[in-house]
């Protein structure tokens, strides 16, 4: 009896989808073994958000204008999960694979690397979801924030091609970080509060217009390339209302979309390149660089 | 004596490394740079939006306020963050952890060497978001007008606080997973939050203000804004306290929580021991 009839190949797409089930499970299981994550990724992180809640609780007078801007700062703090999500648990985790000696098994599985990726980024938005969540509801219990989705349907899509836009960046960078030792780890840290500045997390993009008139609007269309600026700029408009919005909608949804496209096809692009560098130079089992 | 001062020495030396030779210097020197000027630039950009929607007669004391808070923060956000790191990183990145701890050297010193190089580290970038504010946002601090007799020791005992909130931290990551990232950021948060770094405390609701009060950070920022003349005379809540008391609560505060940070220090690494956390891997 031959071992192929006992044990046939699965599909490609079979393979590939347990693939991806297969290292998005230990991120969804592991976090529900260890329930600590709930407080230190839940209600901590809320802490950080209440402090710029309450900079414009204090220093704006007008109640309205205070309140609108605290709905920008929940919206952004929220938002915050997900970018340190693609940061620390997508475009580090190559490189942390590597040093923890997975990397090697990942390559020589007969599965698509993007679907591990994927796997990857599955497991991470279950977490990173929780946490924005709550930081949404503490917002609105807290803070008296009021959501009042204006346009449902923008909402969803711009936060679904969001969501495929900066996972298919943190794929990228995956990839990227993979050759890298501990420069990984500080372009995280680096990535960290100049993106927060880029994408306006924490005031509207049109922040930079009113602090520098036409050459903010520019800063503001550079930073549009990361896609969480737009993302966020629109989820603000959807809920919050278009007045402070920096693109007509329609335009942040057409770019979205072109940035999922883009960053998926880079992701692809830069892991095959990487891969095939990392086997010339020996560096994929290269550790503690 | 001479194990633990060696100890210090090398562990220092071994954290400069860690964080400074993994590129050029060039390139080291403009990542210090760039972060915490991004960071202030944050706030600049949320100052100018509140001038904005806001009113712009009191804008210039309140962003002096919250630019010399958030400047000096950088230690809080840094320390806390660096120390419990060197746990994580030991144990699950390294995997050095056991290996420190079968070897002469006393962990609780290692920890307060591998301390020291972040405080150098943060220390470069505090004086350079400083220059940058002075040079090009206007804030108006003149080296001749501090107060240096009441900065220098107001500034080390502050630091000394903030170590042993580190070191409590780090006794806490020890027993778990890999949310010592997520603990940090949330712990900072507390400071950020309850010490008056970028808004004044009397926002806050009362039982906001009393817990302010308990915090040594609280005092230090107070007391570094009046030594260094600048961002000083925003409604905080402790103002109306006199330099003398705040100094004698800050120090109080430093003692009572630097010996709650030993013993949940002490108790972390015991419980570790006991559990056999020493090589926990969690970075799944």
């Amino acid at each position: 009896m031959e071992f192929e009839d006992d044990y046939p190949k699965p599909s490609w797409f079979r393979m590939n989808y347990r693939a991806l089930w297969g290292r998005a499970y230990p991120r969804i299981i592991g976090a529900n073994r260890e329930p600590s994550w709930v407080f230190f990724e839940t209600f901590l992180p809320i802490l950080a958000v209440a402090a710029y809640v309450f900079i414009y609780k204090a220093w704006i007078p007008e109640p309205t204008m205070a309140e609108l801007m605290i709905g920008f700062v929940i919206v952004g703090g929220a938002m915050t999960a997900y970018w340190m999500n693609v940061l620390w648990s997508m475009a580090a985790q190559l490189y942390w694979e590597k040093e923890m000696g997975n990397l090697e098994l990942f390559m020589v599985a007969p599965v698509s690397r993007m679907s591990i990726l994927g796997g990857m980024a599955l497991g991470g938005m279950f977490t990173s979801t929780v946490r924005a969540v709550s930081t949404i509801i503490a917002g609105v219990l807290l803070f008296g924030v009021s959501l009042t989705v204006q346009e449902p349907l923008y909402l969803v899509l711009i936060f679904i091609f969001t969501m495929l836009a900066l996972y298919g960046m943190g794929m990228m960078f995956a990839s990227l970080y993979m050759m890298w030792g501990r420069e990984a780890w500080h372009m995280s840290i680096l990535l960290t509060e100049p993106i927060y500045l880029a994408s306006g997390f924490w005031f509207p993009l049109k922040g930079f217009q009113y602090m520098l008139g036409q050459p903010g609007f520019w800063i503001g269309v550079g930073a549009s390339l990361i896609p969480i600026t737009l993302g966020l700029d629109g989820m603000r408009q959807c809920l919050f209302g278009t007045e402070m919005g920096f693109f007509p909608l329609w335009l942040e949804l057409a770019v979205l979309i072109a940035l999922t496209g883009l960053f998926i096809f880079l992701a692809r692009l830069a892991l095959a390149k990487m891969e095939e560098l990392g086997k010339k130079e020996g560096r994929l089992t290269l550790r503690w660089q | 004596m001479k194990i633990n001062r060696n100890t210090f020495k090398w562990s220092a030396w071994l954290g400069w490394q860690m964080e400074s030779n993994w590129t050029r210097p060039f390139i080291f020197a403009i990542y210090a740079i760039v972060r915490p000027i991004a960071a202030s630039l944050i706030l600049v950009v949320m100052f100018y939006v509140i001038t904005y929607l806001g009113d712009p007669s009191t804008a210039r004391a309140n962003f002096d306020f919250l630019f010399i808070g958030n400047a000096f923060f950088m230690y809080i956000a840094q320390v806390l963050f660096g120390v419990t790191w060197i746990i994580h990183d030991d144990r699950e990145h390294y995997r050095t952890l056991k290996y420190i701890y079968i070897s002469p050297a006393n962990y609780f010193v290692y920890i307060l060497g591998r301390t020291l190089s972040k405080i150098l580290i943060t220390t470069f970038a505090v004086i350079i978001t400083l220059a940058f504010g002075v040079i090009f946002l206007e804030v108006p601090l003149n080296p001749l007008g501090v107060d240096w007799l009441l900065f220098i020791p107001v500034f080390i005992i502050g630091l000394l606080s903030i170590i042993a909130f580190g070191l409590a931290l780090a006794g806490i990551s020890f027993l778990t997973a890999k949310h010592t990232m997520g603990m940090n950021e949330g712990i900072a948060g507390v400071f950020y939050l309850f010490c008056g770094v970028i808004f004044p405390l009397s926002v806050l609701p009362d039982w906001g203000i009393s817990f302010a009060k308990i915090l040594p950070v609280t005092y230090w920022l107070d007391l570094i804004r009046t030594s260094l003349g600048a961002g000083a005379g925003i409604d905080t809540a402790v103002a109306g306290t006199s330099v003398e008391v705040s100094l004698v609560v800050l120090i109080i505060s430093t003692i009572g929580f630097a010996l709650f940070s030993i013993g949940t220090f002490k108790l972390g690494d015991n419980l570790a021991r006991r559990k056999g956390y020493l090589d926990m891997t969690t970075a799944y």
